[in-house]
């Protein structure tokens, strides 16, 4: 029979459970790794039917978010605007421009713009923009510095986690709702200063954002 | 064994390199690991439809209907006409005029009519950067002398190349950025009879 399994064979069975431990221990770093929405949402930046710079609209000529997502402020959704509402400046700007084509046809004709979305919570998941909003949580906090992305990037996890840690401790997220649309705001006084005026916010209006499952899903 | 090591090695390495790292950029629409109950056949805001004609979810007012709470009998508040068609000079009185609806005017002011008319309301806004050199200086004769009932309407329903924004503007505020307006036309317009008596001294 020692032709058929050598001495080294009796090395065999512990060989082989090493290498299932390091093998099941590189898929857990994997799934670890891959399988959130760390990884599967952050650097989403969709190819958009025509390549509006949020960069140059928000950012260098400074229009306030709210001027095309108007209703952020009343409604849970943050409306993608209507051609319309691009038609406001360019009926007269750039209004020759082949990229703003779709722009036009859709003024024109009725149809819609098809513009490609970027953040999307599952449809298990009730967040209401209005609430955060309103109650000075910016909109840099969960969409990043959107005034400064040529192409509008999906640039924070957006996952359950995300939500509770912001649940769990606001004071670092809430600002004045004057401030909002601010991206670039800090607070003057740093980190401190922004906890302990987040704190008095806490206080005073009573934020008490929920921590139970009915919170958000329903 | 070594070379099982080096076949797992180099799976690793392909994984890696077909999977690349968190936070790279990427046009493909993200994965969903579990997709459990992430996509539901229900009607989201601006969400496609394959049920409606127009493929839109969000479905129009009918004609000659009205929505719960949005009966709008104010005449004055929300067209800024009298009941005999003819624009109002003041406010209407649904409205309390004080410092909290001037700051509101402000704050609505600065969102939607600064990039065309400016901060200054003197039509020397961003847009004239971009080569559009027509939007009115609210502090003209013909304006300053327009009635609020006419200023409303043109927020509303929008005059020559500017738009309507009474989709964007509820009533309640457009009133409000009126208000404004009318504080910035007395502050681009302010005589020396304005400054008190006992200051006119330092201005000279």
């Amino acid at each position: 029979m020692s032709h058929l399994f050598p001495k080294s064979a009796n090395r065999l069975p512990l060989q082989i459970i090493i290498f299932l431990v390091v093998a099941g221990g590189i898929v857990t770093a994997a799934v670890n790794y891959y399988a959130t929405p760390k990884y599967t949402r952050v650097g989403y930046a969709p190819i958009q039917p025509v390549p509006f710079s949020h960069e140059l609209h928000a950012g260098d000529m400074g229009i306030d978010c709210r001027f095309c997502h108007s209703t952020v402020e009343k409604a849970g959704h943050a409306a993608v605007p209507t051609s319309q509402t691009c038609m406001n400046c360019h009926s007269q700007v750039k209004n020759q421009s082949a990229l703003l084509a779709p722009v036009r046809a859709s003024y024109e004709s009725g149809e819609s713009v098809e513009w490609v979305r970027v953040h999307q919570a599952p449809d298990y998941v009730y967040f209401d923009h209005s609430v955060h909003v309103n109650r000075g949580v910016s909109c840099v906090e969960c969409h990043g510095r959107v005034d400064q992305m040529e192409v509008v990037t999906h640039s924070e996890s957006l996952s359950m986690g995300f939500c509770l840690d912001c649940h769990r401790d606001p004071a670092p997220n809430l600002r004045d709702p004057k401030l909002v649309t601010e991206l670039g705001w800090e607070h003057p006084q740093g980190a401190d200063g922004q906890r302990a005026d987040g704190e008095t916010f806490i206080h005073d209006w009573n934020i008490n954002p929920p921590q139970s499952c009915t919170g958000c899903h329903r | 064994m070594r070379y099982v090591y080096l076949v797992l090695f180099f799976i690793a390495v392909l994984a890696v390199g077909a999977l690349g790292f968190r936070g790279s950029i990427s046009t493909r629409p993200p994965l969903e690991v579990f997709p459990d109950m992430d996509r539901q056949s229900k009607y989201l805001p601006q969400d496609a439809s394959t049920f409606f004609a127009d493929g839109r979810t969000d479905r129009p007012i009918p004609a000659g209907t009205v929505a719960r709470g949005d009966l709008r009998a104010d005449r004055e508040l929300y067209t800024g006409m009298n009941r005999g068609g003819e624009f109002v000079t003041g406010f209407p009185a649904a409205l309390t005029i004080d410092r909290q609806f001037f700051d509101r005017g402000r704050e609505r002011f600065e969102i939607y009519c600064t990039p065309c008319h400016g901060q200054l309301a003197d039509g020397r806004g961003i847009v004239t950067q971009y080569g559009w050199g027509g939007p009115a200086n609210l502090h003209i004769d013909l304006i300053r002398n327009q009635s609020n009932g006419e200023l409303f309407n043109t927020i509303t329903n929008g005059k020559n190349t500017m738009f309507p924004l009474g989709d964007k503007i509820n009533a309640e505020d457009r009133w409000a950025v009126i208000a404004y307006v009318r504080a910035l036309q007395r502050s681009q317009n302010g005589r020396m009879q304005d400054v008190p008596a006992s200051h006119q001294g330092e201005l000279n």
